[in-house]
Parts: structure tokens; sequence; C-alpha cells
């Protein structure tokens, strides 16, 4: 008895011992730093080398687009979009002012979530880039020869442009959908009428005309969220494809009413058909306002039209123009492999990752093999439409986005990875964590005919410990890899500014070579140009003064104004008259309220200034142009109300002399 | 009973009193977004996260699955532990001071049955936390997937792995058994010949 006692102190002793040593081993976070040997020689780009591929990155909630080189990920540009930037006065000076015109008003943010290049045959062409503004829906065309937002549409009968702007192979259309649903036309209905009321739209948009993107068509959705989009091509060319979830119809706690569903929808768009009921007038003219803002190219001022009028769609006067897709579970992205055969949905609560058919959907409907009808759209049977499943993926799949070669790459928001796998097989063939949480991911090339599949971006939404931190707020992370072999591995690591949401990238040689330097100064129709130092000058017209003035190294012309009173409005028109490549000027007033301007060669910039006190206010050149630029400087006077001081603007002797020649020239 | 026998008792009822104030038991949380990992502390009366907001982080993380959350006000065996551990300590002082060996047993028998009662009770807690679950409010309903966490060791609970040891109270706890284990066969070193001959006899 009494010996065993002792022999229990001695085991009691070696348990706490074991306990102790299984205790240091308690697994920690894995630190996610291991990269392949060479990774550091596949990023680098010697000095004055270039970036293999442009890469295009929405700035989410900064509103922009970031554009970065691959592989380096050197920030190369900010192109201003859906919000001000007093960078470069995007927003704030009178030519831009206009491209931020809305229904409601002139709006100086918005979300940006998904660029999308233009295409040609279904292959991205380096023309343009679209990208949506989520919050006050709409859709911007950014111009790939100059980098500049040269036109935003506005999608009226939309709450939450998120399905946007995916476009069809042939760049003929960008798309749109609600994914709040809303009720058309918006009235003061209560917000627990929601599935009487609330509807959905899908809009499609032209887009292979510069300055003339419109409105198409809509078509009347039942009142679900449409979350996002994808094109046919090939086979399922003519196709459109848009998730939805809270097919619950839920209007409040979302995060559960709208999950209780096993499965929501993909819509099948036959948007050709859509187009012939247009053309047979199927489709009804619904009183809609919205504003269409393009830049006008000699003056490269903005312009603004507003619209009145866009025809509706109700799918059970179109058959055949819409199909539901049944889908798990509440599903986000929807992406379409090279081939255009296979529909692949990123159930987000789902534990597979479906993946439809196109041959399958098209006998499904000759079969007639529906559901049952929603609103005059027939749900075709799940089994019907279903190419396979991926089991066992991971958790919290998103989107997918194809090499090329055969395999399809998904990212996984909660278990934090991206899950390679083979199209036809449905096999998972390798995995990469990221670092953390991804959203999408991209590949360029990754959701066209034709993918460039040496590289893949992982873009996510939590930072936490992978830079030197920055207080509570940090960059969101990137994560290059290499998918050239059969197993990715990670490249490179690097911060990006807001939030971007989905990217694309095309091979530089595709954009590059094609770049704006300059604009021409004689090309210039702004109807205040200064096309030399000689046509500067000062003009009242009751209380707006206009002041007509250059910009060259180094100095403005004129550069001392007088006789502008408290309580005029004074604008600015500078025009910088190089004809130089890189050679910028900027221009700002003491105590002016709005930003500087930003001149690029060539062009006539204005800036509005309304001074409050009398006094003499300097301006200045902001760019650093010249090895004398500290002395590019002016003077404006500012005189009390009804002063009797002379309106007048200096004339340099440069300027007096060409006067004189021109005088001379006309005598003769 | 000799002195050093009392003495190695009072101590163990000491010890016993402390681990009032010490964490019994941890488990930790570590998942890809969550590197510098989340964790929560059992303790007699008590149960808290290892930084001032993690139970509120792991409450709002286990609403996704529908588990219920840890409300430590609402698990009433936590109001009764301390009292076991009091009465626990209060009984060694006792034997202590009368120094009597059947005593020493009973409080042992006691020590080690109340000791495999919280953990069942533990594991039963456990259970049902991850067990439980509100489907009709579930986001992520995984088929067949339970959220229970180990009892001791490491497990993969989707994103999370969850890892459950004894902590610095616990480890207390089983000193002042083993003292009191001590004190029971603590003998006047004359009395050590005795004791090898018995083991030789057993």
């Amino acid at each position: 008895m009494k010996i065993s006692f002792q022999r229990s102190v001695v085991a009691g002793a070696l348990s706490l011992g074991v306990i102790g040593l299984i205790y240091a081993c308690t697994p920690r976070a894995t630190s996610g730093n291991l990269l392949t040997g060479d990774a550091a020689t596949r990023v680098y780009v010697a000095p004055g080398s270039y970036d293999e591929f442009y890469a295009f990155l929405s700035g989410g909630y900064s509103g922009q687009v970031a554009v970065y080189g691959l592989p380096s990920g050197r920030l190369l540009k900010t192109i201003p979009v859906f919000s001000q930037f007093p960078e470069d006065g995007y927003g704030y000076n009178e030519d831009s002012k206009p491209m931020l015109q809305t229904t409601y008003g002139f709006i100086p943010w918005d979300d940006s979530h998904h660029p999308e290049l233009s295409m040609t045959d279904g292959v991205p062409d380096g023309r343009w880039l679209f990208i949506n503004a989520n919050n006050t829906p709409r859709i911007a065309r950014i111009d790939l020869t100059r980098f500049e937002t040269d036109e935003i549409i506005q999608i009226p009968n939309s709450a939450g442009g998120h399905a946007s702007p995916f476009t069809t192979p042939d760049s003929k259309y960008v798309v749109s959908a609600t994914r709040f649903s809303v009720p058309i036309p918006n009235t003061d209905v209560a917000i627990d009428s929601y599935k009487q009321n609330f509807k959905g739209t899908l809009s499609f948009i032209t887009a292979d005309q510069p300055g003339k993107m419109d409105v198409a068509f809509q078509i009347l959705m039942p009142g679900y969220n449409y979350d996002l989009g994808h094109a046919g091509k090939g086979p399922s060319n003519g196709w459109f494809f848009f998730t939805s979830y809270n097919s619950e119809q839920a209007n409040t706690k979302l995060e559960e009413n709208a999950s209780q569903n096993d499965k929501d929808f993909i819509a099948a768009v036959n948007y050709k058909r859509a187009e012939e009921c247009v053309a047979q007038g199927k489709a009804k003219a619904t009183p809609s306002e919205y504003f269409h803002n393009w830049v006008d190219s000699g003056s490269r001022t903005a312009k603004s039209e507003k619209k009145t009028s866009v025809k509706m769609i109700s799918p059970a006067d179109c058959e055949g123009v819409v199909y539901y897709l049944p889908t798990p579970k509440s599903p986000h992205g929807v992406d379409v492999d090279p081939t255009g055969e296979y529909i692949v949905a990123g159930g987000k609560l789902a534990t597979v990752i479906p993946v439809h058919s196109f041959t399958k959907l098209q006998k499904a409907i000759a079969d007639k093999a529906f559901d049952k009808v929603i609103d005059g759209i027939p749900v075709l049977k799940y089994d019907a439409v279903m190419a396979g499943e991926v089991q066992k993926p991971g958790l919290g799949p998103l989107h997918t986005e194809f090499d090329g070669k055969g395999y399809a790459y998904t990212s996984m928001f909660i278990s934090s990875e991206v899950v390679k796998w083979k199209l036809g097989t449905w096999e998972v063939v390798d995995r990469v964590p990221t670092y953390y949480s991804i959203g999408h991911l991209m590949i360029p090339g990754g959701d066209s005919k034709k993918p460039w599949g040496k590289y893949m971006l992982a873009m996510n939404k939590i930072t936490k410990d992978r830079y030197l931190p920055t207080g509570p707020e940090m960059a969101q992370s990137a994560q290059l890899f290499d998918i050239s072999g059969d197993k990715m591995k990670l490249l490179l690591d690097f911060p990006t500014i807001g939030e971007p949401h989905y990217a694309q990238a095309i091979p530089a040689s595709l954009i590059k070579d094609k770049q704006v330097k300059f604009f021409k100064l004689t090309s210039n129709t702004n109807p205040w140009v200064t096309k030399s130092e000689a046509e500067g000058g000062i003009a009242r017209t009751g209380k707006r003064v206009d002041i007509k003035m250059i910009a060259i190294r180094s100095h403005f012309a004129p550069d001392n104004l007088e006789g502008v009173q408290v309580g005029d409005t004074v604008v600015f028109h500078v025009t910088n008259i190089e004809q130089d490549w890189d050679i910028l000027h900027g221009f700002a007033v003491l105590g002016m309220n709005t930003s500087e301007l930003i001149i690029q060669p060539g062009e006539t910039r204005s800036l509005m200034w309304i001074p409050k006190n009398p006094g003499v206010f300097p301006f200045y050149c902001t760019d650093f142009c010249s090895a004398l630029h500290q002395e590019m400087q002016g003077y404006i006077r500012v005189s009390p109300a009804g002063s009797n001081v002379k309106l007048i603007a200096n004339i340099s002797p440069k300027a007096q002399a060409q006067l004189n020649t021109e005088a001379q020239a006309k005598q003769k | 009973m000799s002195k050093l026998s009392r003495l190695l008792l009072a101590i163990a009822s000491g010890l016993t009193l402390l681990a009032l104030a010490l964490p019994l038991w941890r488990v930790r949380l570590v998942a890809p977004q969550y590197p510098e990992g989340l964790g929560m502390e059992i303790r007699a009366n008590t149960v808290r996260g290892a930084t001032e907001h993690d139970l509120g982080s792991i409450n709002n993380l286990n609403h996704y699955i529908g588990m219920k959350a840890i409300e430590p006000d609402e698990i009433p065996d936590l109001r009764v532990i301390p009292w076991v551990f009091a009465g626990l300590a209060l009984f060694g002082a006792i034997v202590a001071a009368v120094g009597r060996r059947p005593l020493v047993i009973a409080w042992l028998a006691a020590f080690a049955l109340l000791g495999v009662v919280g953990l069942w009770d533990f594991y039963r807690w456990e259970y049902s936390y991850g067990h439980d679950l509100d489907f009709q409010h579930a986001i992520i309903k995984v088929p067949g997937m339970s959220y229970q966490p180990p009892l001791i060791g490491s497990k993969q609970l989707l994103n999370f792995v969850a890892t459950s040891w004894p902590a610095s109270g616990s480890f207390i706890l089983g000193a002042a058994f083993l003292l009191g284990v001590a004190a029971l066969v603590a003998r006047a070193p004359g009395a050590a010949a005795g004791t090898h001959h018995l083991e030789h006899a057993a």
C-alpha cells in the first residue's frame, strides 16, 4: 500500500514532465516567408529595365485604379476615376468636374471594384480599361494611350453596381447588375414590402464607341442581390452569367436571413435574344434619368449630358432571355473557362466548387428540364446543368481564374489559400497559403480566351504582420506567385493602395509603344487656350474675371495681374505650351479653396478662385519643372469691391516683341 | 503523523487556495488570418480571453457556425467550483491540524474524485459548445462537422487549429495532490529499511 504511493509520486512527476514537454510543442502560426531559392531573381527588374506586364488593380474605397508593374510589384501610376484626386486636380479643376456629375449632383468619392480590359475576339487588346463604381452605380472607360479616365456613365434603376463592368468578348457591351434590389422606379415604400416592390436589373451598356457609352437595354429581374458576372466565349458567346444571392429576399440581417437556402442562382442571360426582343419592340421605354460624362479630346474638358429613358425588358415578355441555374450556396464569383464550356461558381458558403456545363445548359433548355418558373424565368434542374463539383476544395471559395493549360485557380477566403484544380476531372492538384484571407486572384488574361498563365496575383483583405506595422489601418497585401510549373511558388509580397478587389494585367508590349507623350498645342481646341505669350490677358464679364496665361520653363505670362475685386469669381486658364515629354507645370494661388492644377504639355486647365479679402496673392508652379522652378511665380492684386484699380495683365518683353513682329507682319 | 507530514499538508491546502487565482486550462486558436492567435483561459470562477478582447472576438467568430456565445455568467458550474476548492483547502487544513492518516487518505480520495468530476464537467461543456449548434441561425453549415475543442492537444476546426492544455492552476493543484501523497508516505529516516523490505514482499 505504502509503496504504491511512492511509485505514484514518481509516476505523477513523470507525467507532469511529459505534459510540460507536449505543452512546449503547441503549434504556432506558420510564418509565411518560405520562398523558393530563385524568387529574388524572378521578380528583380534591373534599373532601366521594364516590367513584363502592366497590372491594373482597383483602388477599392480609394475610388481609383493603381497601375503596377509585374513581376516587380512597383507602383507606376494612380489613375483617378471616381474620386477627386488633389494630386493632379482631377475633380477639382473646371475641366474635370463634369466627370463626377450624377443625378444626385456632384459626387467626390466612390468605391471602385473591378477593372476589365477591352477585348477583341475574347482576348485583352489594350485599348481601354473599364471599371465600376459600386456605391452610386457607374462605369468608367480609361484610355490606355494616356492612362486617363475619358468617360463615365451612370447606371439608372440600380443600387450597388457590383456585378460590373464585365465585358463581352468583342467589347460591344459592358454590364452592370444591381447588388441591392430597390423599388423601380425608386419610390417611397415600406422596407418590409421588399418582396412585392423591390426588383433587380441587369444592364447592358454599349462600350465600343469612345464617347458614346449608353445603356442599350436593361432586364428587370426578381429582387435578389446580383453579385458578379462574366460573359460567355467561344460556344457560349452571346451569353452572360450573373451570380445572385439572397434568393430568400430578406430585407434585414442578410448575414443570417440570406444564408438559409442551400442553393441560390446563376442567371444565364442570352443577350443576343435580348437584342432581338429590343428590335421587335418588346422592351418598354422606361423614364429613367442618368448622366453620361465624357472628355472632349480637342479641348480636353469634360462634358455632361443627362439622359431620360432606358429600354426595359421583362423576361416574361421575352421568352428565352434568362434562365436560372441553381448554385450552392450564396455564390459570389462566376467565371467562364477559356474554352467557354465551363461556368465555375464560387459558392462562398458552399462545401464544393460547383461547375456548370454550357453544353448541358443548352440541352436542359431544349428538354425543358425546369424545376419551376420565377417571374417568367425558368429554373433549370441542377443535375441537368452541372458538369461536376470540386470536392473538399477548402473554405470560402470566391473567385476562379484560368491558366490556359487546363487548370483553374480558386481563391479561398476563410482558409486563406489558392487551390489549383483540373478542369474536367475536378481534382485538386495543389494549394498554397496566402497572407491573409484572399479575395480576388488574377492571372494576366485569366478570364479571357488566352490567358498568359505565367503569374498569379493574390489580393488579400487582411495584412496584420506582413509589413512594418503602421497603426490600425495598414495597406492591403498582395502576393505574386509563379504558376509556370506544376506547383505554385510564392515570389513576392507587396502593399497596395486602397483595397484592391479585382485586377487585370496585360503584356506591356501591347500598351507601352502607343503612349501619348504630349498634346499638340496646334490641336488644342479649348476655348480658353493661350497658344503664345502674346495671347495672355485678363478680361472682366460682370463679376467674373477670366485670366488667360501660359506656363513654360520657367515663367508664367502674364505674371502680374491687377484690377480684381473682392466679390469677383476669378478663373485662371493656364496653358502649358511646352511640346516636350514629361515637362509638366503646376499652378496654385495663396488661399485658394481647391486643389492645384497639374497641366500636361499642350493642354489647358482652369482653376476657380473667389478671393475673400483685399491684398496681394502669390501664385507659383507646383511641379518641379526646371532649374529655375523656384523663380516660376507671379502675383495677383485684389482690391476692395468698387475699387477703381484698372484691370491689367503685364506682358513680358518677349511677348511684346512677339506682338510687334506680328503687327509688322500684318502691315506687310 | 510527523510534523513534516502536517507541514506538507498545510502547504498543499495553501496551494489549493492559490489555484483559485490562477488559470486552470488554456485554449488557443490559431488561423491563417489570426497568426497572432486568440486565446481563452478557464479559471475556477470564470472564463476569460487571453487578452481583454479575445473572448469577444471568439464569440463573434463562433456566431458564423451557430455556436452559442461563451458567457461566464451563464455557466453555473463556475459559481460552485471556487467553493469546492475552498472546501478542499479547509478540509486539508483540518487534516493537517488533526494529523490522522485515514483523514489524509480521505482528503486525497476526495481530491482525486473531484478532479475527475471537474475534467468530466469541462469535457461536457466543450461537447455542448461544439455540438449544440443553432443551425437555424448558423451561416456556415458543414455537413457532419462539429466544433468541440480537444481536452488536451490540438485539433483542426475549419480554418482554426484549437489547442488545449492545462495551465498553471492545474499544475499547482497537481503539486498539492502530490504533496498530500508525500505527507502520507513521509516517514522518520529510520523507517526507510522497512519500506524496502515491504517493497520486495509486494
